[in-house]
């Protein structure tokens, strides 16, 4: 059976307006996974030199760091907490928890605010 | 195509989605006790960098630090292996992608390997 090839075309500004509460934690789970993902070997590397150099040790601790830096260790620490929350609700949803449209919207809510208050925390111990 | 479809598919799916929470569940209980590690760090360890090598190198440590590590490699192979099936849909590109990520994360794995363990 040949499909039929229709001309598709998706406005992705809009298709995110309307996308609803539920959708959008899903695609920052994804999106903050792949971040994190590419950013494997570099935090690895931070372990790395945490364990072996007493100069970074002291320097990682906030003071000597440039701001530049800061923002990156911003944004990850906002992929893991966002990919945390929405990981746990994505548990609960799978031992059907939580399922009814009203209580999905409420809890992904949750999740967006949790983990920017969590982001908001360290970044501030960090900064 | 059904055979290079197989050869690329998650096969019987409910393994690697089991994985993914398991995974999912050592890497809660690892964040959980690096935080309380900071916290203790801060209140009752003299946090310096003496304290956190020696911190790693006792053997519970390390072997649950490698735990954790794992399970994040594992856990992103089944993420972004699902991101190769829903975007790239040509077979050869998928077949690149792919290698390119076991590739990414054994390094990762034997990297990690190599700062726990050398």
């Amino acid at each position: 059976m040949e499909q039929q090839q229709r001309p598709k075309y998706l406005d992705l500004p809009k298709l995110g307006s309307k996308m609803s509460i539920t959708a959008k934690v899903s695609i920052l789970h994804r999106a903050s996974g792949v971040l994190m993902f590419l950013a494997i070997p570099f935090v690895l590397y931070l372990f790395h030199k945490s364990l072996t150099s007493a100069e970074f040790y002291s320097s990682s601790y906030g003071v000597a760091t440039c701001a530049f830096m800061k923002v990156v260790y911003i944004v990850l620490i906002w992929a893991i907490m966002h990919h945390m929350c929405a990981g746990v609700r994505f548990l609960f949803l799978d031992m059907h928890k939580g399922i009814e449209k009203g209580t999905a919207q409420k809890t992904a809510r949750w999740v967006m605010v949790v983990s920017l208050l969590l982001t908001v925390f360290l970044g501030v111990l960090i900064w | 195509m059904v055979k290079q479809r197989r050869v690329l598919s998650a096969g019987y799916g409910i393994n690697s989605w089991l994985q993914q929470r398991i995974t999912a569940v050592i890497m809660l209980v690892g964040i959980i006790a690096v935080f309380a590690f900071l916290i203790l760090a801060n209140e009752v360890i003299d946090s310096n960098f003496i304290s956190w090598r020696q911190f790693f190198s006792f053997i519970f440590v390390k072997v649950f630090a490698q735990i954790v590590i794992l399970a994040v490699i594992l856990h992103a192979w089944v993420g972004i292996r699902d991101l190769w099936m829903d975007y790239a849909k040509s077979f050869g590109l998928r077949l690149v992608l792919h290698t390119l990520t076991v590739l990414w994360l054994l390094g990762s794995l034997i990297y990690s390997v190599e700062i726990l363990w050398a």
